[in-house]
């Protein structure tokens, strides 16, 4: 065991993980975590809150761990290089830790165009790739980036992600192997819509065997609207929706309902594909509907390990 | 080696020229011709505006290469006319401005009329594009001789970041993704291998964090022969 999270423990005993996403408020009210949090308790084995989400400014992620954490939900503590240099990244890794905080994914984040914020300077002191360095380093080395000594433990699992769906595509597998050279012990990939496309970047992957190497959990966002389907399609980075997707939501009675059927299908085939580990669950603003989903994909009870 | 500039918002021009009654304006010869920033044509409409608001240019002169040495006996040489002035406004770059104020003997305000925006290529006339931000310790030998610091736009060392589409960068349509192209070109040479390395921790501080960067050229030729 690298941290013994209990993200760690389901994936090391070989059951399918779930995770979801708590997107943290743009102020103050802990009251907002602590409802996603109670939300997503029984049906996910540990919950990601996002680092300033594309680039707009929300309650810290650290804040967010802790709130789920003294709630007795664990939490997965994304991370960006886009807003802190490699003090405060690893400042902040310490911290965590400290917290009780052990899941943390390393990510490099939307640019600050993107957000509340456009005139920023972006930081990208380290990458992503070299973040999860970082946390190897700090993990197994007990060693800062500047070499020298931390003191005490720093037990974390280490998170990355990967988008299958970007460019260019033959290199998206090298990437992801040098996340695991890096040290990821786990991925959680962008939003599959295109099953097709991300089988064959499972097959790729597996020939590398980089399935035995990594847990790969596959990104799922339910849709609600056919205008967010468009919407995702055509603005957001790194998204692919194929049209088919577009024209179900179009057509349908109750848009909602074809939403949940939708991520539904796509969960039933994820779960069959040799390689896939788990399903990360992004319902951004509609956290409410991941229990139904979890239950319905037959994925509850999580197990208790 | 190519400074490119950008005309500064009038506004901000004449917010400077404000408390000054009388100006001398500076262009340079070389970039700031070239970008069309600080050339003849553009010294003259600023002193048509300047003129304009009831202000007094008391002379204007366009130093060859303004972040010269040689920029001493220019001012040497208009040092009556820029005495007259309450101000020199200079349409060079920041090194121009500089180098402008070091030398000036009289004090008086030297104000940038211009932006200093990067070292660029032309890749069409009059079209500039950035293409290395002198970071100090270059990595162009394993990027394919392209710069992903300044190409590419969150200075990603290894590889593409999941917002790399159709060989476009995320932020916008018209900005190639670097890393496309770093792919490509390495692509191209059957050295796609070299993208499998990671690239270790940057160091900034021979870069701009690392505080005013000073090179002695004399003493590197001597310890390197
Ligand atoms: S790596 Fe550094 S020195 Fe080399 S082109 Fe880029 S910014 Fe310039
Ligand atoms: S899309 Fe390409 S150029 Fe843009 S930030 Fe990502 S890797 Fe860099």
């Amino acid at each position: 065991m690298k941290a013994g999270t209990r993200l760690e423990r389901i994936l090391a005993s070989g059951k399918f993980a779930v995770t979801a996403e708590a997107g943290p408020p743009k102020g103050t009210s802990a009251e907002v975590i602590r409802k996603k949090g109670e939300l997503l308790r029984r049906c996910c084995d540990a919950v990601n809150v996002t680092d300033n989400q594309t680039a707009i400014v929300r309650m810290s992620s650290l804040a967010g761990c802790l709130l789920l954490r003294q709630q007795g939900i664990e939490p997965v503590m994304q991370m960006v290089v886009r807003d802190r240099n490699r003090l405060a990244l690893q400042g902040d890794v310490l911290g965590a830790v400290a917290l009780g905080i052990n899941n943390i994914l390393c990510l490099s984040g939307d640019h600050q165009k993107f957000g509340n914020h456009p005139t920023a300077k972006g930081v990208f002191d380290i990458d992503s790739i070299q973040l999860i360095q970082t946390l190897k380093m700090l993990r197994d080395e007990k060693k800062f980036i500047s070499g020298e000594d931390v003191s005490g433990e720093v037990p974390v699992f280490i998170g990355a992600v990967a988008n299958p769906f970007a460019d260019p595509f033959e290199y998206r597998v090298s990437r992801l192997a040098k996340k695991v050279k890096a040290g990821a012990d786990f991925i959680q990939t962008q939003a599959v819509y295109d099953v097709p496309k991300f089988a064959r970047w499972m097959e790729m992957l597996t020939e590398r065997g980089l399935d035995k190497k990594v847990h790969i959990l596959a990104g799922v966002i339910p849709v609600r609207s056919a205008g967010m389907a468009r919407y995702m399609r055509d603005y957001v980075p790194g998204v692919t929706v194929p049209d088919e997707i577009v024209t179900r939501m179009e057509k349908a009675d109750n848009p909602k309902e074809e939403g949940v059927r939708i991520v539904l299908e796509i969960i039933e085939q994820l779960k069959d594909m040799p390689g896939v580990h788990g399903i990360h669950i992004m319902a951004v603003n509609w956290e409410d509907i991941v229990p139904e989903i979890v239950q319905k994909s037959g994925l509850m009870p999580r197990p208790v390990v | 080696m190519k400074t490119i500039t950008s005309r500064k918002p009038i506004e901000e021009v004449t917010g400077y020229l404000d408390k000054c009654r009388k100006v001398y304006i500076i262009g340079c010869g070389t970039c700031a011709t070239m970008c069309h920033t600080g050339g003849k044509s553009e010294i003259l409409e600023m002193k048509e505006k300047i003129e304009g608001s009831g202000k007094k240019v008391t002379g204007w002169m366009i130093i060859p290469t303004a972040c010269d040495e040689l920029t001493k006996y220019a001012l040497e040489e208009e040092a009556g006319r820029i005495k007259e002035a309450d101000c020199v406004l200079a349409m060079t770059c920041a090194v121009g401005v500089q180098t402008i104020a070091l030398h000036l003997k009289d004090s008086k305000p030297v104000y940038p009329a211009l932006n200093t925006m990067f070292i660029g290529m032309e890749d069409s006339p009059g079209h500039f594009s950035e293409v290395c931000l002198q970071c100090g310790s270059c990595v162009l030998g394993r990027t394919a001789a392209i710069c992903p610091l300044v190409r590419c736009s969150k200075s990603l060392l290894n590889g593409p970041c999941g917002g790399s589409s159709g060989g476009k960068c995320e932020v916008s349509e018209d900005v190639p993704c670097a890393w496309q192209l770093i792919y490509d070109r390495l692509s191209e040479m059957g050295r796609l291998d070299e993208m499998e390395k990671i690239e270790p921790f940057k160091d900034w501080s021979v870069s701009v964090a690392g505080g005013p960067r000073k090179i002695d050229a004399e003493a590197e030729c001597t310890t390197t022969s």
